[in-house]
């Protein structure tokens, strides 16, 4: 597109589209999203019980992260996203090239792979916390048929985040999947082609024209699963309710508990703090990936 | 009491009592809804009530809905009173929970309603604020002390421990025997509380005026030997290894179903959970009995009470008339027969003519010597001061797992009991 065709548009949709058709969006967004939000902003600096606020200042967030088990909770936060993202950059790649391939069953495979993400959190959440009870569970029931004394999958305070993360893995990774799928499918045949007659093995096709060329798909799945990650609730809430003690608690079920213990203004403080974090992580992540594939 | 305020009492309680003989004469009509918890007790004696007194009422219909116990219960139940959506009549905790939900502003008083005239001061003090009462009790008073399994005491000639050491001495005899001796079921947190609140009769005998001082925030738990000992007794029976395999994960039923069956020896737990054993376990009843939470001297052995939990009616109801009538038949005699056929007997009432049935279940009978002549017993601290730090219940899962100290767990307790304080608005925090 030439500069000079470039204002010719811009008019043309200006007067295509009046400025008040924004309105109704306008309206919507603020009443929806910018009153609670600054309305938020200004609750967590008070002490608040629903049915009046006082005006503490900064005593809310001195208070979040005074607490030991807040400050854990940002930290278990942090790596609940790594873990979770990054094993399903993994594992869903691998899916997505398996199920690219010429292989049996192909569509079922798919289907199956893809299962897990349409059944409801909670319902996932419960499910596992049968099969991971330390003595009637059957996950721990099965490997004692091969003598291995299973862990207790949540109730043990070094293991019990991990096997929720893991759990999140199982439930998500169909999706990653499928963008994956998407992203293979696209790269061009010929590129394939080309390899073959340089003589590139198929471990060299993956690393120098698979890996490379699926990075637009590898960035979403990153994004979104991270920020997932970040503020999940439902299924730390539905396996361990942040146990045992506050071992997997993480920001949001943190913010979650002090609500129900009617400390409103600090839940709402938490909040804030929760989507400053999200903001601080994520906007840089996005700014890096999106750079890399602006290089292609 | 000025003249006019008099006055306008007796006023009050004519006009109260008109409206009672009004109830006796003529039917009520209309419409309530009834908000309780989901205890299998609650369903039950809830929907017995609304039966009985639909059918001296047909006019009348009654709608239950049913809320999730525990913190997410609170939750409700604050959420609805604060939007103005809370239903008609609902049960809740009395004691420090129900001083949370901001009573004057959200309840309606019953104070000079003549059913009130039958119940304890006792328990009316827990249901009061600002000069009126807002609850009427619609269970029988518990006590927080120790479930032991009879068969398991009579196989090995096990004496009722009045001290700690004995009851240390017996859990190792019971271990020695290839038992459990203590029953945990950490996979619903609040139950992880027990050996902490129920410790606080011994807390009393030690320092009387610990509830006050606590309420003003010049005595803590971390810095007040006798309250420790509660959190490090949890830490002692983990430590010492007495506990059931799957302690982390085991629920609430689980608990009830091991301590009934023996496949534990013991189970700290309220009292009311000799009801959920006559639901679930009902041939096992007789084998469950009840001793006080032991502390270190024998001769001040005593037991921790708990206030009933509370029927409200929410300033927002449509029919306050209605409303007060269903409460008061729910806090009349022929509303405790009620439920002592609904549920059974699980202890002592709160409400003058109520009496308990001859056969009560022997955890009752342990628990009655408590509240009679010669006696020993002291209400929770929840009863004494409005002040409850919701993260408790964590912290004593995590004291009762060997994840943290004791020393430092009821330190981290203090902390979160300063943040209720503040919330409350007391003074001296």
């Amino acid at each position: 597109m030439t500069a000079a065709v470039a204002p010719a548009l811009k008019m043309q949709r200006r007067s295509l589209y009046p400025g008040w058709f924004y309105l109704p969006a306008a309206v919507i967004y603020s009443v929806l999203f910018l009153a609670p939000t600054f309305a938020s902003l200004y609750f967590s600096l008070t002490r608040w019980t629903l049915f009046d606020a006082t005006f503490i200042g900064l005593d809310n967030f001195a208070q979040f992260f005074r607490e030991p088990f807040l400050i854990q909770g940002l930290v278990n936060t942090v790596i609940y996203a790594v873990i979770t993202s990054g094993l399903k950059v993994v594992i869903g790649m691998m899916l997505a090239v398996m199920l690219t391939s010429q292989i049996m069953a192909r569509g079922y495979l798919r289907s199956v792979i893809f299962f897990p993400v349409l059944v409801s959190t909670i319902g996932v959440g419960m499910t596992f916390t049968v099969l991971m009870h330390p003595t009637q569970g059957m996950i721990n029931q099965a490997l004692a048929l091969f003598g291995i004394a299973g862990p207790g999958w949540l109730v043990d305070p070094k293991l019990a985040l991990f096997s929720v993360a893991l759990v999140d893995v199982w439930k998500g990774v169909g999706l990653a999947t499928v963008i994956y799928i998407a992203g293979l499918v696209a790269i061009p045949k010929d590129y394939y082609e080309a390899a073959r007659i340089d003589g590139a093995t198929k471990l060299q096709n993956f690393f120098y024209v698979t890996l490379p060329l699926s990075r637009p798909a590898t960035a979403t799945v990153i994004t979104l699963s991270f920020i997932g990650g970040l503020r999940t609730f439902d299924l730390i809430w539905a396996m361990t309710k942040g146990g045992p003690g506050f071992a997997s608690d993480t920001v949001a079920s943190v913010i979650y508990k002090q609500y129900q213990a009617g400390f409103y203004g600090l839940s709402t403080a938490g909040n804030v703090v929760l989507f400053i974090l999200i903001a601080v992580l994520v906007v840089p992540l996005t700014m890096f990936l999106n750079r890399k594939q602006g290089h292609e | 009491m000025t003249r006019t305020k008099l006055f306008a009492l007796t006023g009050a309680s004519l006009l109260g009592l008109m409206m009672t003989a009004n109830a006796v004469n003529a039917q009520q009509s209309g419409y309530l809804s009834l908000l309780i918890d989901n205890g299998p007790q609650s369903v039950a004696v809830a929907e017995a009530w609304v039966a009985a007194y639909t059918e001296k009422n047909p006019d009348v219909t009654i709608d239950i809905e049913v809320r999730p116990g525990g913190g997410e219960g609170d939750n409700i139940v604050k959420t609805r009173l604060a939007t103005g959506a809370m239903a008609d009549v609902f049960f809740y905790n009395s004691g420090s929970l129900f001083q949370a939900i901001n009573p004057v502003q959200n309840l309606l008083p019953v104070t000079n309603e003549p059913w009130q005239a039958g119940i304890q001061d006792s328990f009316k003090s827990v249901v009061s604020a600002g000069g009126e009462v807002y609850g009427t009790p619609f269970a029988p008073a518990m006590g927080g002390g120790i479930f032991y399994n009879k068969p398991i005491y009579e196989e090995l000639g096990l004496e009722i421990p009045k001290t700690w050491d004995e009851f240390m001495a017996n859990n190792e005899k019971i271990k020695a025997a290839g038992k459990t001796a203590v029953i945990q079921t950490y996979g619903e947190t609040w139950t992880s509380q027990l050996f902490v609140l129920a410790d606080f009769y011994n807390v009393l005998t030690e320092v009387p005026d610990f509830a006050e001082k606590f309420t003003a925030g010049e005595a803590k738990f971390a810095t007040t030997p006798a309250a420790v000992k509660g959190f490090e007794r949890l830490q002692e029976v983990y430590e010492a290894g007495y506990l059931n395999a799957d302690f982390g994960a085991a629920t609430y039923p689980d608990g009830i179903r091991m301590i009934a069956t023996g496949e534990g020896a013991h189970y700290p737990m309220l009292t009311f959970g000799i009801g959920a054993i006559a639901e679930t376990q009902p041939d096992h009843l007789k084998d469950v009995g009840f001793f006080a939470q032991p502390g270190d001297d024998a001769a001040t052995n005593g037991l921790t009470t708990w206030m009933p939990d509370s029927v409200y009616i929410a300033k927002t109801t449509a029919s306050p008339d209605l409303a007060k009538d269903f409460v008061g038949f729910i806090g009349s005699p022929e509303g405790c027969d009620i439920r002592n056929e609904a549920v059974g007997a699980t202890g002592p009432y709160m409400i003058a003519g109520c009496e308990l049935p001859a056969d009560v279940p022997p955890a009752v009978a342990d628990m009655l010597p408590y509240f009679q002549e010669g006696g020993h017993n002291g209400p929770a601290l929840e009863f004494l001061s409005p002040i409850k730090g919701p993260a408790l219940e964590q912290i004593t899962v995590e004291v009762g797992s060997g994840i943290r100290q004791a020393a430092d767990g009821a330190a981290l307790y203090d902390e979160d009991v300063r943040k209720q304080a503040q919330q409350l608005g007391l003074s001296g925090w």
